[in-house]
Order: structure tokens, then C-alpha cells, then sequence
């Protein structure tokens, strides 16, 4: 690993320690986890703070503060391959230049998500953006895991429908 | 003869595509003797087949084969190969449908007549009227058990239609229920009561709303009249010396290229792939295709002037519980020009479940503007617009120059709003708006129309034969034995829900198709 992302790592990981539990820490050893090692996610092919950055970037632009990093995780875990790693290289180094042009030391380094969001604004109409924000509308949101932190209950059919559970329970018009 | 025919048999009627318009003129006809072979490009699913879940039931149903779009309008840069959701299946869009079933108002025939000239519009009046569809769409009614006509309840309201009911009742709107529905309230010609499930988008699984799929399609089988091939795709429909049509080339489902001989052909594959198989036809004899003398073919492609309001609330709704598409405000689908735009529009209650609602409540958008939205999901209601859309030579249906699977070239649909549908639009979001504030919305979301699920116009119906492609009973003007048998027939939109007014043509067609057949005229 380089040596800003080093310095990014160690910015990371302090504000992991003083903002949020639960906050990523990226290993060095071939896979990025949770600080309370409730998930990791390896890599093979792409670097762990190239798969760091996708996963910051995930975040941000679909940020639900509910929803825990691990869901984000399985929704970019996908972009460690051979076939998506030169979309990740020039992507995640062009998110890098642009958080360094604006005196950060790489995207994931950007302590405020709205200076992360203007950087990203930056490159809206990349291939790189386009791509991974159109795979999270599905990589995310179609995990029936995310469901219920949405309150979204899914399937009925097997529980018999509404008709006695509820269609019409509004209380409060 | 019985079913199955042979490809040789050329005393049968050829119906491309089974959904509300092939799929019931398939049964109509076999009913009364006619011999019949549809070929449906689609498989066939039934009830125990259908998966509630959004995406993975998109996948089972819907059409994904390659479409290009064009023009102004927004599902051109969104979903550009997928200008329309609809299905490929035996039944067709009957599987998909949300099962609104509203006649035309009166005047909606006539909208030439009734609107005047409209800039830019090439609006015309239907050569048929209310008073003539009266009876047929009585049987229609019937046929699908549409609630609050007959002696056939209403269904009960859900959360998702009493929000918007309180809503538009504190406006002062009159005619507010729980629409005119064909999902049974009660059990009805063998099929159950509405079990207030979701997911009608995705085919009912209690077979509780009607789908040509499992009522016109396997009464029909029934008789030993119709056989229904699936997984054949028609590829050309041909003709002989003297102009009249003679049969369909179409891939079966294993690739191979056949040719069923026909007496009669009737064209149902909807607004997109009933022209680019005529287009597709072109010959020596007909060089810019089948019936398209007037260069008519394609034009005037309608679909409705849609968008969405979703709103959240403090407390939630849960609007995915029960019906989709749950109740209805009907005030604004009067023609009253000084709102600014002629023709109206519906208000029906929708509802997405997260993964489309990530996907269609604001394409493209990100950030927490849109995910803030989301955060809410259990606090929303929804409601859908559909109103008239006005008719535009230039908005139509041509041949690509993308090929499909079996390289023939696909289907173009350009598209762009006219002014008066931008204006209706933009008064129809101030309205849903203004019924979700009634009720204390928390925040409202205008939501951009979805890939089209009413595709209407394109060989239109006309008195004249150089302003249309059909005739009254939805005969071609130039050749006899071809016929046109789904929406595609369609003159002008009208405000609602266009399913029940294609299958009342698809009855009134197979009576005009039967009864010309004994009189041996075709």
C-alpha cells in the first residue's frame, strides 16, 4: 500500500474511533472489516483501499444513516474483478485526485459527507459514477436483508395477504 | 378440425399476441366455432408460477427484448431500451395489469369534435361512439367482475386509499372510491376473493383479478378451437397476388423458422410490436409495409400522460399493504379547458415496494435529497396520473437499426410531450399535492412517469382511410382479412385505464369476425 493511502488509513481510522462505532477499518492483509469485526470483506483483485473507497463512496451516495456498512459492502463486493478493474483504477484515482486538488489526502480521508458529495457532484457524469450508482439501485436496495429497515415487509402470499392482517390499520387520520 | 392445427390448415384465424386484445378475441372466437391459432411470443406463466418479489418477477414476465428510443420525453434517457413495461407471456399484460376497469366518457370519443384543433395535436374522433361500445362493454364488465358495476361490490379500502380519500374529500372532490376494479370482492366466475396481497403488478397469485391467462386463454383451449403456441415469434405476415394476407412466418421456440397458413389474421402484440410487424411485412407489392398506405403505420404513439405523487407522513402507511392500485378520484377527468388544457386526467392510488421505488421514484437522483425519501418509506402514500395524452404524427413507432435475436429490426419509439400534456401533468402534481397536504404531508415527491404501461395509437382507428389504419371493427382500410385487435387501434387515449375498452373491442370483434366469416365475405 502507498503512502497516502496509509495517511488516509490513519485519518480513517481516528475518526472511526471519535465518530462511530461501526466505521471501516481497512486491514492490510487482503480484506477491509468492521472495527468490531462484525463483517469483513476481502480482495484479490483490487486493492483494499481502492474496495474502501467504493464502499465510502456507496455511502454517500445512497446514505441511510440505518443502514450498517455491511449491507454497502455486499452491494460493491462485485467490483473485485478482473473485468471491473480498470473501471476501479481510474475511477478511485480520479475520487483521490480530486479530494487531494481540495487539500484532503484521498476521498476517504474527507471528514464531512457534503464535501465528499461535492467531490462526487464533480464527477456525476463519469462512466465510473454512472456505474456504480446504477448497481447500487439494485446491489442495495434489492437485498431483502435492507428491507426491514425500511419497514418494507416484502412477500405476503405465503402469511395469507392483508385481508386479516392489517390493509386497512391506519389510526391516526 | 381440432386444435392442435396444421401449419398447412388454412381455414384458421391467426392472432399474434394473447393479451387483453388477442387473448380474449382468441376465446371470443373459439367460443363460436372459429378455429384459431395464436402464437404468443412469450411462455406461459400461471398463479402458482408468479413471484411476489419486484425484480425477480420482472425478470419472469417482462418484455427485455432489445427496443431504442428517442424524443424529448424522459424515459428516453432513464430506461432507454426499455421504453415500456409490459409483458411477454401467454396473457400478455393481463398478468401485469393493476386491473382498473373505467369506461371512455362520452365525449372522449369524440375528442376532435370536443377539443377543436389543437396546435401540433393530430387529434381525430373514433368512428364509433358510446352509445355503439354500451353493450360491449357490458359484457366486458362482466367478463372481467369489474366491482361497483352489475350487482358486484366495491373492495373494501386499504391505508394507501384512505389517506388519499381524506385527502381529496377536505378538496372538496365528489366522486372518490375504491374504483371500478377487476379484482373480485367477492368470488366470481371461479375465481376467489381479493385477499388484499400487493404485488397485483407481478401477477395475482390468488388468481382474484382477471388475466386472460387463466380465463380467456384455457376456456378457449376448452373448446378444442384454439391452440395457443408459446414461445413463437411472429416475423412476417404474408400475402398473395391479389393483396390479401395468407399466413405468419414466426420463430418457434426452438429457433426454426415456420409458416402457419391463415383465412384471417389478426395483429395483437401491442403498440410497439403490432407496427414493426407490419413495418416488418413490407413487400414488392407493399414496400412501406402491410396496410400503410396512408403512412399511418406507427404514428400517433399515446401513452398517456402519467407521473407519480408519492408523500410521507409522521406516521406510516404502509401503502404496500393490500391492492396496488386501491382507489380512485375522478373530478379532474372532465374536459374543463380553463384549467388550462383539454381532455382530463385520473388520479389512482399505486404503490412501489422499495426496490422500484429506488429505481423509479426519481431515476438517476442520489444523495439525501432522495434517500431521506426513502428513509420514509413506511410513512408514504402514493398515488398514480393517467391522463390524456395527446396524438402526434411524429410521436411513432419505425424500424430501428438494432436487430433483435432473430435479426429482425426492432422496434424505434419516439416520443415527446406535447405542450398540453406538460401543462396537464403540472396541474395534476399541484393536485395530488395538494390532497397529501390536506392531510398533513410531511413532504411531497412529483415523480416522473414510469416506462410506458399504456401504449395506445400507432394504427389507429378512422372513418377516412388516409387518416388511420383500421377501420370501425378494426379492419385494415387496405386489406380485408388483416385486422388490428389490440390497443394499438386506438383513435385517441381518453383518460382511463385502457384494458377494459380493448377487450369490449376484442368481443365486438370477434362478433363482426364470426359473423362475416358465415357470411363468407372474408
Amino acid at each position: 500500500m502507498g503512502k497516502i493511502e496509509r495517511t488516509g488509513l490513519t485519518r480513517r481510522a481516528l475518526l472511526a474511533r471519535t465518530v462511530a462505532a461501526g466505521a471501516l477499518a481497512v486491514t492490510g492483509a487482503g480484506f477491509i472489516a468492521a472495527p468490531d469485526a462484525a463483517w469483513a470483506l476481502e480482495v484479490s483483485v483490487i486493492s483494499e483501499h481502492q474496495m474502501a473507497t467504493l464502499l465510502q463512496m456507496a455511502r454517500d451516495i445512497y446514505p441511510h444513516d440505518k443502514v450498517g456498512d455491511r449491507f454497502y459492502a455486499v452491494a460493491v463486493k462485485g467490483y473485485d474483478a478482473e473485468d471491473k478493474k480498470a473501471l476501479v483504477d481510474e475511477g478511485v484515482a480520479a475520487l483521490d485526485a480530486a479530494a487531494q486538488a481540495a487539500g484532503h489526502a484521498d476521498y476517504v480521508s474527507v471528514g464531512w459527507e457534503e464535501d465528499r458529495v461535492a467531490i462526487l457532484q464533480g464527477m456525476e457524469d463519469t462512466a465510473f459514477f454512472q456505474t456504480v450508482r446504477g448497481g447500487l439501485v439494485t446491489g442495495l436496495y434489492n437485498q431483502k436483508e435492507v428491507w426491514p429497515i425500511f419497514g418494507y415487509e416484502g412477500e405476503s402470499f405465503s402469511k395469507g395477504g392483508y385481508i386479516d392482517r392489517g390493509f386497512d390499520d391506519i389510526d391516526w387520520l | 378440425m381440432t386444435a392442435p392445427f396444421d401449419l398447412n390448415d388454412d381455414s384458421v384465424v391467426v392472432i399474434i399476441g394473447t393479451g387483453a386484445g388477442g387473448g380474449v378475441l382468441a376465446n371470443e372466437l373459439a367460443q363460436k366455432g372459429v378455429s384459431v391459432v395464436a402464437l404468443e411470443a412469450g411462455g406461459r406463466y400461471l398463479p402458482e408460477d408468479y413471484i411476489n418479489d419486484e425484480w425477480d418477477s420482472f425478470g419472469q414476465l417482462a418484455w427485455v427484448d432489445p427496443r431504442t428510443t428517442s424524443g424529448d420525453w424522459r424515459v428516453a434517457k432513464d430506461f432507454s431500451g426499455l421504453p415500456a413495461w409490459i409483458v411477454k407471456a401467454v396473457g400478455g399484460t393481463t398478468i401485469h395489469w393493476a386491473g382498473a376497469s373505467l369506461r371512455f366518457q362520452d365525449h372522449e370519443w369524440k375528442a376532435k369534435t370536443t377539443y377543436g384543433d389543437v396546435a401540433g395535436a393530430s387529434l381525430l374522433d373514433w368512428p364509433i361512439d358510446a352509445a355503439e361500445m354500451a353493450p360491449w362493454y357490458d359484457k366486458a364488465e362482466a367478463k372481467l367482475g369489474v366491482t361497483r358495476t352489475g350487482d358486484r361490490a366495491g373492495l373494501p379500502g386499504s391505508n394507501n386509499f384512505k389517506v388519499l380519500e381524506k385527502g381529496a374529500l377536505a378538496l372538496g372532490y365528489k366522486e372518490v372510491h375504491t374504483g371500478n376494479m377487476a379484482i373480485n370482492s367477492a368470488d366470481y366466475d371461479d375465481r376467489m376473493a381479493c385477499q388484499q396481497t400487493g404485488f397485483c403488478f407481478q401477477g395475482c397469485k390468488w388468481g382474484a383479478k382477471w388475466s386472460a391467462a387463466y380465463t380467456d386463454i384455457p376456456r378457449g383451449e376448452a373448446t378444442g378451437n384454439l391452440e395457443v403456441r408459446e414461445r413463437a415469434h411472429a416475423a412476417r405476415i404474408l400475402h398473395d397476388d391479389s393483396g390479401k394476407v395468407t399466413g405468419v412466418e414466426y420463430f418457434d421456440k426452438d429457433g426454426n423458422l415456420q409458416m402457419q397458413k391463415a383465412r384471417i389474421v389478426c395483429v395483437a402484440g401491442n403498440s410497439f410490436e403490432s407496427p414493426r410487424l407490419l413495418l416488418n411485412s413490407a413487400s414488392a407489392m407493399f414496400p412501406d409495409g402491410l396496410a400503410n398506405s396512408s403512412g399511418q403505420v406507427g404514428r400517433n404513439y399515446m401513452r398517456h400522460t402519467t407521473g407519480s405523487v408519492y408523500a410521507t407522513f409522521e406516521k406510516p402507511v404502509k401503502m404496500w399493504r393490500g391492492t396496488t392500485m386501491a382507489g380512485i378520484v375522478r373530478d379532474e377527468a372532465r374536459h374543463d379547458p380553463s384549467r388550462g388544457f383539454v381532455g382530463g386526467y385520473e388520479l389512482e392510488t399505486l404503490s412501489l415496494g422499495i426496490p422500484f421505488m429506488a429505481a423509479f421514484l426519481n431515476p438517476g437522483g442520489w444523495g439525501r435529497s432522495f434517500t431521506t425519501a426513502l428513509d420514509s418509506y413506511e410513512n408514504m402514500a402514493g398515488m398514480w396520473i393517467v391522463g390524456e395524452d395527446m396524438p402526434q404524427a411524429d410521436n411513432r413507432v419505425t424500424l430501428s437499426d438494432v436487430k433483435d435475436q432473430w435479426g429482425l429490426p426492432v422496434a424505434n419509439v419516439n416520443f415527446s410531450d406535447h405542450p398540453n400534456d406538460i401543462a396537464m401533468r403540472n396541474h395534476a402534481y399541484e393536485r395530488g399535492e395538494a390532497i397529501y397536504k390536506a392531510v398533513g404531508a410531511t413532504r411531497t415527491l412529483p415523480t416522473p412517469p414510469y416506462p410506458s404501461t399504456h401504449n395506445l395509437g400507432t394504427n389507429r382507428m378512422s372513418e377516412k382511410p388516409e387518416d388511420g389504419v383500421v377501420n370501425k371493427w378494426g379492419q385494415t382500410h387496405d386489406i380485408a382479412n388483416l385486422f388490428v385487435s389490440d390497443g394499438s387501434q386506438f383513435t385517441t387515449g381518453a383518460a382511463e385505464n385502457p384494458t377494459l375498452t380493448i377487450v369490449a373491442l376484442a368481443i365486438r370483434q370477434a362478433d363482426h369476425i364470426a359473423s362475416e366469416m358465415a357470411a363468407g365475405t372474408i
